[in-house]
């Protein structure tokens, strides 16, 4: 089957310009290559400055790569014109590490919700509040509070309305930077269930960023593994964790803290 | 034996618009032996912070103490006079925060950050004052500790900021570290690194620590004993590795088993839904008596809507409060 995401050699330099001397080259990726089975979970994991977060900016084409192709629905989103780009990047939404500075928080919970719908412009007003109250209750929130300011949310109830917000335009994919990476362990595993059952329901694709590889084996089907801007290993959850074949895997897996839960052998190292 | 730090009876509240506002802290006991490393594990409401701050006496303007005292090296903080805790402030109980990037002041070098602490502590000539704080540096950053010295937080990673907050903390070699998620902003690797130095520290300084965390996980291998704050109340404490291996109370128990794990047996349950805590623990939905945890608790009864659990000692040093166990 078409992989509903694909990646092919993709390379983003930025130039780091000083006061003295000339401009330095940061390669924050460096040829990465991947594709993503539609209806699955592909977990990217690395340390801080491995070029995770970047490597989500350029596939939801929020920066241009340097080179290489990013193919969507036919069309190369690398090489797309804006007005191209514009119709495509509804398709792949992006929730933030951040729940309190990725919300305004001086709107309501409703205006929040119903923005990119009222920026599409193709719904009324009246249209676009009962979709937006169906978004929050599907996300496990009360339509009750639509009215409410977002201030008063925690930070599981903002990643909620992230992901209610990311939901209005129906995308295909949705790229998860660090999102769970700031919640209690305990609504992590609420927002992971709520993940699960809208992938379930909905047939959405993720990209799961995290350093958290704990999370990331439970979430994802196949897991890729970066470093300096490459990636080191790439496979079936499974396998990566059983067998992990580069240093970087090797070094995650070591660093992940567990639990003694002595009925429950550990995966060899 | 002594302890260093015995907190007794704390109730904590914030002053709000709400005649009687709910006690952020209440009732919190518990002691701290020398060199001991307790981990204090709570989520997000759980008064684990105001904790921290109470200790200090460093509560914003709207917290009040309600009572209880905090004797340290035999003395009650919450009587101590300001020059008092002026001494004891980060030179005999040293703060660390989650957020390095806040805690450092952006325009001053590490270094000189670190030596302003022991300056404001120790009378001590200027030359002996670099010599110690270049020997704090040597010791936390083996390789390149005098390029770090001279460098400003933005020029150093997350996990070195973390390293220049410690070595601010132990520059006076204090006799506790309250380390408040000094590892949620780090990725794994680094996060191990930085406990790895905390050990080190215990063994070669004899530092007794609080570690608060909400991630129990961390505490594995690390803490002596753990305490568990649930809606501003103590749960359960005890033993590290018992607490870890056969939680009792049923929060603590709830929130393990909520938790994935990586392990062959788990991949069956890869990809299904984890066994939650249903409800959460704000102000808003917490109950008005009884037990605090009672509207979420899988083992209710009659009982816990209508009266507070008290600590209840389960054999050696664990308690737990919940009327599921007698005395």
């Amino acid at each position: 089957m078409e992989p509903v995401l694909k990646v092919e050699n993709l390379v983003k330099r930025y130039a780091k310009r000083t006061l003295v001397g000339p401009p330095q080259d940061f390669l924050a990726l460096d040829g990465v290559s991947f594709a993503v089975s539609s209806r699955s979970t592909l977990a990217i994991v690395g340390e801080s400055g491995s070029g995770k977060s970047t490597l989500a900016s350029c596939i939801a084409c929020l920066e241009a790569p340097t080179s290489g192709n990013i193919w969507f629905e036919g069309r190369n989103l690398a090489h797309s014109a804006e007005s191209e780009l514009r119709k495509t990047r509804p398709q792949i939404q992006l929730i933030f590490p951040d729940p309190a500075s990725s919300l305004n928080s001086c709107w309501s919970i409703l205006e929040i919700v119903a923005e990119p719908l009222a920026l599409q412009g193709k719904l009324g007003r009246k249209e676009r509040e009962l979709l937006a109250c169906s978004l929050l209750e599907r996300v496990g929130l009360s339509a009750e509070i639509a009215a409410r300011p977002a201030s008063g949310l925690s930070g599981g109830q903002r990643q909620r309305l992230a992901i209610a917000r990311a939901l209005t335009l129906d995308p295909k994919i949705l790229i998860l930077d660090e999102a769970l990476s700031s919640l209690d362990c305990s609504t992590q595993a609420q927002i992971a269930n709520l993940l699960l059952e809208l992938q379930d329901t909905l047939g959405m694709t993720f990209l799961f960023i995290t350093h958290d590889l704990t999370m990331a084996a439970h979430l994802a089907d196949e897991i890729a593994v970066m470093s300096a801007g490459r990636i080191v290993e790439h496979g079936p959850t499974a396998d990566v964790l059983r067998n992990p074949s580069h240093e970087a895997t090797r070094q995650l897996l070591a660093a992940v803290p567990q639990l003694p839960r002595s009925s429950w052998p550990a995966i060899q190292q | 034996m002594t302890s260093v730090l015995d907190v007794q009876n704390l109730q904590v509240s914030y002053r709000s618009r709400e005649v009687r506002p709910r006690p952020v802290l209440s009732g919190v006991s518990f002691d701290l032996g020398p060199g001991e490393v307790l981990g204090v594990l709570g989520e997000s409401g759980s008064g684990k912070s105001t904790l921290a701050a109470s200790v200090l006496r460093l509560l914003p303007p709207n917290g009040h103490i309600g009572s209880g005292a905090v004797f340290f090296e035999g003395k009650n903080l919450f009587q101590a006079t300001s020059e008092e805790l002026r001494q004891i402030r980060g030179a005999r109980i040293a703060l660390i925060f989650q957020e390095p990037s806040l805690a450092l002041h952006p325009t001053i070098r590490v270094g000189e950050q670190v030596r302003q602490v022991l300056a404001a502590h120790q009378s001590a000539a200027k030359s002996a004052l670099n010599e110690r704080t270049r020997e704090i540096f040597a010791q936390l950053f083996p390789q390149d500790s005098s390029r770090i010295l001279r460098s400003y937080p933005h020029q150093l990673s997350g996990g070195q900021r973390q390293r220049a907050l410690i070595a601010q903390a132990i520059a006076c070699n204090p006799a506790i570290v309250i380390a408040d998620e000094p590892t949620a902003a780090l990725d794994p690797v680094t996060q191990m690194e930085i406990l790895a130095i905390f050990r080190s520290l215990r063994e070669t300084l004899g530092l007794a620590m609080i570690f608060i965390t909400h991630n129990p996980a961390l505490l594995s291998g690390f803490a002596d004993r753990i305490l568990v704050l649930y809606a501003g109340q103590v749960v359960e404490w005890g033993p590290a590795e018992t607490v870890l291996r056969a939680p009792k109370h049923p929060y603590t128990k709830a929130l393990f088993e909520s938790l994935p794990a990586i392990s062959v047996e788990n991949e069956k349950s890869r990809k299904n839904q984890l066994p939650v805590i249903p409800g959460n623990s704000s102000p808003s939905s917490l109950p008005r008596k009884g037990c605090s945890f009672e509207p979420r608790c899988p083992w209710r009864m009659d009982l816990c809507t209508e009266f507070e659990p008290a600590l209840v000692n389960l054999g050696g040093t664990h308690v737990v409060s919940c009327f599921k166990y007698k005395d």
